[in-house]
């Protein structure tokens, strides 16, 4: 995790399991924009999920075999055949932007 | 001080099945954009992958070959970014358990044989493709690539050289294409790699920090890359500087690397079980059927030819470069008998013809037919060596039988006992002062009658018929004396 900006003591960085710092990052990773009070807000939230899971850890499972899903299954495979396609101009109707029957975003290089 | 090169190599292969890795969409290059598209590989909300079973036995054939563990039960796990490519803002690999584990190559290097492991072979889904526009500031999205099945094999750092990375590349390569689950097209991106190297004051066991190489769409590029980068590492780190984890991109026109600055900031992929995909379970059956089916790989041929035909390792090395190739020898030396000469004739003048390409020989206008039928017909004497190299050229260019060409341009050799003593004696005749010389001692002048009866007769006269009636014109001569 990054730390941009640097450590400032806090009160309740002493009781919560996540900083603020954190939630920005973890936003950021979301692409969400939050505002202050929302911060705060899904602060107190990832908190009680992160306390929840320590709850949890306290659970001895040495001996348990880690699970997949709530069903003994594998997943299922296709056969390789082709199908139609969806039309273009369906697969299309969603996009904000297009030119010619491309997508058309902002320039993006990496 | 001395440096030690540690690289290690991830090779992207696409798969070659009809249809995407989780959905029916078809694979087929060069469509109209985002014709080739459906809900799954648009990543519209609420719908299931469902894995392309060929998919799975590429891999698992891929893994055979590499000596690699099977995990009889993987997992499909989510990488998350985000970028226009991908529309599910993830892209379905595999993390923590992979198809396949610890396995090897052994690759052949001018200081022999080496063994490189392999660490991991695992399924993927590719991205699809941008387009950035020249003037304006915009990218063009294309998502007829998106979900096409990928197998990443990741070696072990254990290459110590660019001549050594060019060398497995080379073996995975032949390997995939032997298997017929890759095209291995390098520049058209089927084939592609990404190279982490590293250097560390030898006799060091602790690696050095690492820069990654992306954008070499050749074996060669991978070879200039990998040394550019090499150099700059001691450089820098000779002059007391410090290497910096990073990602750098080959520039293929100035031979350079460069860093790539946006990506400053470390990704951070999240990777975690895909929940819309079951566990992936490979049957022992499965492998066992797949093992019991295996083709003969590029390093088991070329023993075989080698030991079958006796031919040079240099020639099988050649020869089983692709597996077409090998087997066009194989039917051709079936025909004809006499697999050096075969072997000669494909590594000269069909490769010259082919420029090179191994893979060309799939689309080649001699057959391995036509190719024994004009052998066959030096042999018994019709035509000369030297005349069959025009016959070929004639085959390569028209696909006709060499003997509708000889017949059509007269190309039959003249072998013909006194057909030949006329045109020799008239030589002789013509060229009274050499004969003067000759019979003086100056015996090299042989070769210059011979060339004039061969000009004489267009290149068309038999060879041995011309020296053994010129000997016995010339012995008259100086009998006569």
């Amino acid at each position: 995790m990054s730390h941009d900006r640097p450590f400032r003591f806090s009160f309740e960085s002493l009781s919560m399991k996540i900083t603020s710092d954190q939630v920005d990052y973890v936003a950021h990773l979301g692409r969400l924009a939050l505002e202050p009070e929302e911060k705060i807000k899904y602060q107190g939230q990832l908190d009680d999920i992160l306390k929840y899971m320590d709850m949890l850890a306290e659970v001895p499972t040495d001996d348990v075999e880690p699970m997949a899903g709530p069903v003994q299954m594998y997943t299922p495979l296709r056969e390789d055949e082709v199908n139609t396609s969806l039309p273009i101009e369906e697969a299309l109707s969603n996009a904000p932007a297009r030119t010619g029957t491309s997508f058309r975003v902002p320039k993006v290089i990496e | 001080m001395d440096y030690e090169t540690v690289i290690g190599l991830e090779v992207h292969a696409q798969l070659l099945t009809d249809s995407k890795a989780f959905c029916s969409c078809t694979t087929r290059f060069g469509a109209e954009p985002n014709s080739n598209t459906c809900p799954i590989c648009l990543g519209m909300p609420g719908v299931l992958p469902v894995l392309n079973r060929k998919a799975l036995e590429f891999t698992v054939r891929m893994a055979i070959a590499c000596n690699c563990e099977i995990n009889e039960v993987s997992r499909f796990a989510r990488k998350n970014y985000y970028y226009p490519d991908l529309p599910k803002n993830y892209q379905i690999s595999q993390y923590e358990l992979p198809v396949a584990e610890h396995g090897w190559v052994d690759v052949e290097t001018p200081e022999g044989v080496r063994r490189i492991g392999i660490t991991r072979i695992h399924m993927e889904e590719d991205a699809g493709k941008l387009i950035h526009d020249e003037q304006k500031p915009v990218s063009y999205v294309d998502l007829n690539r998106t979900g096409v099945p990928l197998m990443e094999v990741v070696s072990e750092p254990e290459i110590r050289s660019p001549e050594e990375a060019a060398a497995y590349l080379r073996a995975l390569h032949s390997i995939l294409v032997y298997l017929r689950i890759c095209d291995g097209n390098m520049q058209e991106g089927s084939f592609r790699c990404d190279a982490n190297v590293s250097v560390r004051p030898r006799g060091e066991t602790a690696f050095g920090v690492k820069a990654e190489l992306k954008n070499m769409n050749s074996f060669r590029n991978v070879q200039k890359a990998l040394q550019y980068e090499i150099d700059r590492q001691i450089e820098v780190l000779t002059d007391g500087g410090r290497i910096v984890q990073e990602t750098r991109l080959f520039d293929p026109v100035s031979g350079t690397t460069s860093s790539m600055r946006s990506k400053e900031q470390a990704h951070d992929y999240r990777y975690f079980p895909d929940p819309d995909l079951l566990p992936l379970h490979v049957e022992p059956a499965l492998i066992d059927r797949l093992k019991a089916t295996m083709p003969e790989l590029p390093s088991e041929k070329k023993e075989r030819l080698i030991k079958q035909f006796g031919i040079p390792g240099y020639d099988a090395a050649v020869l089983t470069a692709s597996r077409e190739l090998a087997e066009y020898f194989e039917e051709t030396v079936s025909l004809f008998p006499n697999p050096k000469l075969v072997s000669n004739w494909i590594m000269t003048e069909l490769m010259r013809s082919l420029k090179g390409e191994e893979t060309g020989i799939a689309c080649c206008p001699v057959n391995p037919k036509q190719l024994a039928a004009l052998l066959q017909l030096i042999d018994n004497g019709t035509i000369s060596g030297k005349i069959a190299k025009t016959v070929f050229e004639e085959m390569y260019a028209t696909g006709k039988d060499p003997a509708v060409i000889i017949e059509e341009k007269g190309l039959v050799q003249v072998s013909d006992k006194e057909e030949l003593a006329a045109v020799i004696r008239r030589v002789l005749d013509e060229n009274a002062g050499e004969v003067a010389k000759f019979l003086g001692g100056k015996t090299k002048l042989m070769g210059f009658f011979v060339g004039q009866a061969m000009k004489a007769t267009k290149g068309k006269a038999n060879p041995a018929v011309v020296n053994q009636i010129l000997a016995e014109e010339l012995r008259k001569k100086a009998e006569g004396k």
